[in-house]
């Protein structure tokens, strides 16, 4: 490409890039920036300070960090097998699969929350089937508590796993395990040896890409976790909305910002070592 | 090393027939290709000798023992795929590695096994690569010290050089057979290529529909089919009738061409096509059989006909095989 070509590829790009500068970039630039200035003072630190010297902060992100792990986890623990069972479906039961996977992405996640409040809650389908085989005799609580936020997100976010995970595992040659069987593997070893490092990309990246997506997450832990489940999203919303500190959310958001970014620079490096 | 039986082997998918009821016995340190046009069910053959399908009928021997339901797992076998199937994610040296780790060999015993191997497909010095960064024809000797590491008792190749370029091909085909020969280990061939099939080996199984048509040495088959289709299928076939009605196949190389008047027959040049050491001619018979195609290869000396000139044609009885 020349330098003229160049440039007139920059002429048709120029209007989109002004407005993602102008609307999106700037906006959060100065959002963020928000943090290191003090009206009439100039730059400080004092924010962060602030974030260090109350406990409740370092809590609720501690806090966050730990509800996002366990439903990434859980995720990971439904969504391999999941994607594996899918992998070995014939068409059309794939394509049912596939749509049944998607479907949740084209209804509301608002509906999608609060549907679990129907299964979960104490007159719910899953305590009146609980209760009516006996085996508990009060209703348990799934619901206003992490065990009810982690379920949530982790319905929520299941297809951001499968997905890719599903796509890197049909991309899977059928005569690299066949090759395995012959060359004497039993199942168990072709499995650990080929198939699983074969997908572990692929994992790597939908489980990196969830626990992301959880960190930020605020309906969800919202409505399940009724306000007694604080994760950081919902600290950022009574920061905001309610308390009016916007110094101090811009503060927490960097944080989180950076947080999420080394995590994505490690997943980077580990997708580098393991593909060369 | 194993001799291999196959005995009223089917494998019938609903009421298509992959394999008909085939009969096949290789001897120890045989070297036997399966031929066939594709979808005449020759990798389906190769893949239930492998043990990765399961037959609906018949048996299948290996060594003697009947293995018709033992997994692949358990036949130590050596298969080499066309695509190689070689895992992406390890390096040639760990990919030779594999067969023996699964027989719990390891440490420098399994080290000095494997560059035996590679040395023996001469690919030292490539053992840290990724099969990524190789050639195809490199890819596909990875694929075959694999297959031979672990001394399976048979080879099984499927068209193993299918997806390389005729050069490379050729070169390959020599050291296969030397290989094979060094390693004196029973081999079972798949090709749709009739000319791999006549040089690689000792005998020649042609299949096609599911259906064994001829077993035989490469020149029995080539010269002496045992029908039509195995005619056709060996290179190019000239059909000729017979006195008693009946018609008889002549190859190529034996019809004989001269200037006119040097034999009863004659014939027009259709199309001369230069070989380098031969000639082929596409001609049109004119007595007799007017306008029957036939085609000759003969040695090129001098000058060669040319397009439209008229040659006389003849060929010995004793060229004729009856079809």
């Amino acid at each position: 490409m020349n330098r003229q070509e160049r440039s007139t590829g920059f002429g048709f790009v120029a209007p989109l890039l002004v407005l993602m500068v102008v609307a999106f970039n700037a906006p959060i630039a100065y959002m963020l920036g928000l943090a290191f200035w003090d009206k009439g003072q100039g730059f400080t630190l004092e924010h962060y300070q602030g974030l260090l010297e109350a406990p409740v902060y370092l809590r609720v992100l501690g806090n966050t960090m730990r509800i996002a792990l366990i439903a990434t986890l859980a995720n990971v623990l439904i969504g391999y097998p999941l994607a594996h069972w899918m992998r070995g479906l014939q068409n059309r039961a794939r394509l049912v699969a596939i749509a049944l996977v998607v479907l949740p992405f084209w209804v509301s996640i608002l509906v999608r929350t609060y549907s679990w409040i129907v299964v979960l809650g104490n007159a719910g389908l899953v305590n009146r089937a609980l209760q009516w085989s006996g085996l508990t005799e009060q209703p348990v609580q799934f619901l206003y508590n992490e065990l009810g936020v982690t379920i949530g997100m982790a319905n929520v976010l299941l297809p951001f796993l499968v997905l890719p995970l599903f796509a890197a595992m049909i991309r899977i040659d059928d005569r690299l395990l066949q090759a395995a069987a012959s060359l004497g593997a039993p199942p168990r070893t072709i499995f650990w040896k080929v198939y699983f490092p074969l997908t572990l990309p692929a994992l790597a990246a939908g489980t990196l890409l969830v626990f992301i997506l959880c960190l930020g997450f605020y309906i969800t832990p919202a409505i399940l976790g009724g306000g007694r489940v604080p994760m950081i999203s919902n600290l950022l919303d009574t920061l905001i909305n309610q308390i009016p500190r916007w110094e101090q959310a811009s503060a927490i958001s960097t944080i989180l910002l950076v947080v999420s970014l080394l995590i994505f620079a490690a997943y980077r490096r580990l997708d580098r070592t393991a593909s060369l | 090393m194993s001799d291999i039986r196959l005995e009223g082997v089917s494998k019938r998918y609903g009421p298509v027939a992959a394999a008909d009821d085939v009969d096949l016995a290789v001897a120890q340190g045989e070297f036997v290709t399966i031929l066939g046009p594709s979808g005449s069910g020759k990798t389906t053959l190769l893949s239930l000798i492998a043990g990765l399908n399961r037959p609906t009928a018949g048996r299948i021997f290996i060594g003697g023992r009947d293995v018709t339901d033992a997994p692949a797992q358990e036949r130590n076998i050596g298969l080499v795929f066309q695509s190689y199937a070689l895992f992406p994610h390890m390096t040639v040296l760990e990919n030779v590695l594999f067969p023996l780790g699964v027989r719990k060999i390891g440490g420098a015993v399994a080290r000095s096994q494997a560059l035996d191997a590679l040395k023996l497909v001469r690919l030292e010095g490539l053992e840290d690569r990724r099969p990524s960064q190789l050639s195809g024809g490199q890819q596909q000797r990875v694929a075959l010290a694999r297959a031979i590491v672990f001394k399976p008792d048979i080879l099984l190749l499927d068209e193993p050089l299918g997806a390389l370029d005729r050069k490379l091909r050729e070169e390959l085909q020599v050291e296969l057979k030397q290989l094979q020969r060094t390693l004196g280990v029973t081999t079972i061939l798949v090709t749709h290529d009739q000319e791999e099939a006549l040089s690689l080996s000792d005998r020649i199984m042609v299949l096609d529909k599911g259906r064994t048509q001829q077993v035989a040495a490469p020149a029995e088959a080539y010269l002496k089919p045992a029908n039509r289709f195995v005619a056709e299928f060996l290179g190019i076939a000239n059909f000729v009738g017979l006195e008693d009605g009946r018609t008889g196949l002549v190859r190529p190389e034996r019809v004989r061409i001269g200037a006119i008047g040097t034999a009863a027959k004659t014939a027009r040049v259709v199309e001369a096509i230069y070989l380098g050491q031969m000639v082929r001619y596409h001609l049109a018979l004119e007595n007799g059989a007017a306008g029957a195609p036939m085609v000759a290869a003969v040695p090129f000396v001098g000058r060669a006909f040319a397009t439209g000139e008229r040659v006389a044609v003849s060929w010995e009885a004793a060229d004729i095989w009856p079809v």
